[in-house]
């Protein structure tokens, strides 16, 4: 589809028109931290040149704690309220590559049958917008699993590339035409911008000390039993803590845990984030098959390398944001589990 | 039926049984009458108090029972303590069913059948039972093996007495961990009754019981010839969604809650050791 441009100096006035399709989210940031958070919020200040945001747009699909039910209990009787679902539109500005991707890999639980009508309710009210990588940072690995930041691929409507001086947008669906309709200060353009920004990002991918990681011993056709056997678990999350930073910080783990509150007036029913990193996780009247750290931590990586794949057509469920690597206090992440477990980086 | 497969239906207990001292059954309806869904033998069923919790359980009457589901559950946690104080007219919230069930109209289909259970794990296989002898002609011989603490553990003995014990074809041997007064039949453990019994392994055999017990049982199952794609188990870990979702009861790339909880031992060969 046909690329256009604006003028990189007027990019408040695309997010005030855009306030015409729906609430905005952009790379804000707010507190010292930055997340996906509704244009114009005071003492937020929207940023779409912030490489990746500490917090993944993740919670506006999947949020953090979310209500499902209500329950009035009368006697013996019990009444039940479903939880609204979505019902506004929204538009989601300046997603990265691998957030993107990320949104591929949740849609492929949420939306799998049965679907999860909660989950699915903001999918469809959500116009997505993905913005491509200028300058990756050295935690960066998303090129290990295929994707390409100077070009984002995935369930989105418009790309984006940001320049010193424009910002480039092409539509890819119907929703990515209206925010071009929505907004005047968009024209035509040609691709040599952008062009030279993949080529100067590109430049940059080749040297990323994690971008070369080799996952050929992972994914749909491992061997599953081997993987899980191997030495190096035991000594990988010897100093693994279990606090979770990894899983919350991580834009495609989609565990969730269901719980009942009783408000005084009935009983909510929410569902909010969990951790298999957590011993309650699977804690049952008899015991838990995941009795240490070394079998919490381990499924969480077979997860994302071996069992999601082999769920999933070979598509990796990490996405190689890096937000864990910087997040993990123990320094234990992505890079190092793949590359004790036999994907050394191959030569450059 | 709910528009999200999160929201439960409600139910009404409008019987329930004392199994055992730390065993009841429940028999549950929809407000309207009859069941609250159609189920196979070997699916499961999330059942919940409001504002205490909602857990898994199989569903222990068989599908040819068109009035009512039934659950046979032991009192052993904070939501099972709950369920056990409800009394018939209570209110409870069910969905489901989930799960793939025993493959009774599948490879089960003509096959000598071989139960093997031990104390509560009674519950799934009574639904495989029940079924398999209200479509008896559609099977061969079928043996019962059940074994609990004491006497008073057998759950639902009276039905086990009464009527699968004069079913046509119909094999029922009981055993208990230790003599009491007033037993008469076997004594000791389930596996070495199994092995005791010597069956042909021509059979296929349907195991559900403590961890324990199945470890054991399929150590003389395999003492008698019988092979790993001869024998079926149902598996139980920690379930939140009961659709693939949520991420807690995998063993490996397999989810317990929609890939299970049956499997063969064949299947289960190819999984992690971690269940």
């Amino acid at each position: 589809m046909s690329l256009y441009a604006m003028d990189r100096a007027r990019l408040g006035e695309l997010y005030e028109a855009l306030g015409a399709l729906g609430r905005v989210y952009l790379p804000t940031r707010k507190n010292g931290a930055s997340a996906f958070l509704p244009y114009g919020e005071e003492g937020s200040e929207a940023d779409l040149s912030l490489l990746l945001c500490d917090k993944s747009p993740k919670d506006l699909f999947f949020p953090q704690s979310e209500e499902l039910v209500k329950f009035r209990l009368t006697g013996a009787e019990i009444a039940l309220q479903e939880a609204a679902r979505q019902k506004e539109p929204f538009v989601l500005f300046g997603v990265k590559a691998c957030d993107l991707q990320a949104i591929e890999v949740l849609d492929r639980v949420f939306l799998a049958e049965p679907v999860d009508s909660f989950y699915q309710s903001r999918r469809e009210h959500a116009t997505v917008v993905a913005l491509a990588c200028a300058r990756p940072a050295e935690s960066c690995f998303c090129t290990a699993f295929g994707i390409d930041p100077t070009s984002p691929q995935g369930p989105c409507d418009a790309v984006a590339w940001l320049t010193e001086s424009a910002l480039y947008l092409r539509p890819c669906t119907e929703k990515g035409e209206t925010i071009v309709s929505c907004f005047a200060g968009f024209a035509p353009a040609d691709e040599k911008e952008v062009a030279a920004q993949q080529a100067a990002a590109r430049a940059v991918l080749g040297r990323l000390p994690y971008g070369q990681l080799d996952l050929s011993r992972f994914g749909e056709a491992s061997d599953e039993l081997a993987l899980f056997d191997h030495p190096a678990w035991e000594e990988l999350s010897a100093h693994c803590l279990g606090c979770g930073s990894c899983t919350f910080s991580c834009p495609t783990c989609q565990c969730y845990d269901i719980r009942d509150y009783d408000t005084g007036k009935g009983v909510l029913r929410f569902r909010c984030w969990d951790s298999c990193m957590y011993k309650d996780f699977t804690m049952m009247a008899h015991g838990t098959p995941r009795k240490t750290q070394k079998e919490r931590f381990r499924q969480r990586f077979l997860h994302k390398l071996v069992y999601y794949p082999k769920n999933n057509g070979g598509l990796f469920s990490c996405v190689g944001c890096g937000r864990c690597v910087k997040k993990c206090p123990a320094n234990l992440h992505m890079i190092r589990v793949a590359k004790a477990l036999g994907g050394e980086p191959r030569a450059q | 039926m709910p528009n999200d497969p999160l929201i439960p239906m409600i139910g009404v207990v409008t019987d329930v049984r004392r199994d055992t001292p730390d065993v009841k059954t429940f028999r549950v309806n929809a407000l309207t009458g009859g069941k609250n869904f159609a189920h196979m033998p070997g699916q499961c069923a999330m059942l919940s108090i409001p504002g205490v919790g909602e857990a898994m359980f199989s569903i222990t009457s068989s599908p040819t029972n068109t009035e009512y589901l039934e659950f046979s559950i032991k009192k052993c946690g904070c939501l099972t303590d709950w369920l056990h104080r409800l009394e018939a007219g209570a209110q409870l919230t069910i969905r489901g069913p989930y799960g793939n069930g025993f493959p009774v109209e599948g490879a089960l289909l003509g096959q000598d059948l071989l139960f093997i259970a031990g104390g509560i794990g009674l519950a799934p296989l009574r639904s495989v039972i029940n079924y398999v002898l209200d479509k008896r002609e559609r099977y061969g011989k079928v043996d019962i093996v059940y074994g609990a603490r004491s006497a008073d553990d057998l759950v639902d003995l009276e039905e086990i007495r009464a009527s699968w014990a004069h079913a046509p074809g119909v094999d029922v041997h009981l055993t208990i961990d230790r003599a009491q007064e007033g037993w008469e039949g076997n004594v000791g453990f389930v596996p070495n009754y199994v092995r005791e019994l010597g069956f042909a392994p021509t059979a296929t055999a349907l195991v559900c019981g403590p961890p324990i017990m199945i470890k054991f049982v399929l150590g003389a199952l395999a003492e008698l010839g019988f092979a790993r794609t001869q024998v079926y188990t149902t598996m139980e870990l920690r379930m939140k969604c009961g659709v693939g979702k949520c991420g807690r009861c995998n063993i490996g790339s397999k989810y317990v809650c929609k890939d299970g909880p049956v499997f063969r031992m064949d299947q289960l060969d190819e999984l992690p050791d971690e269940y």
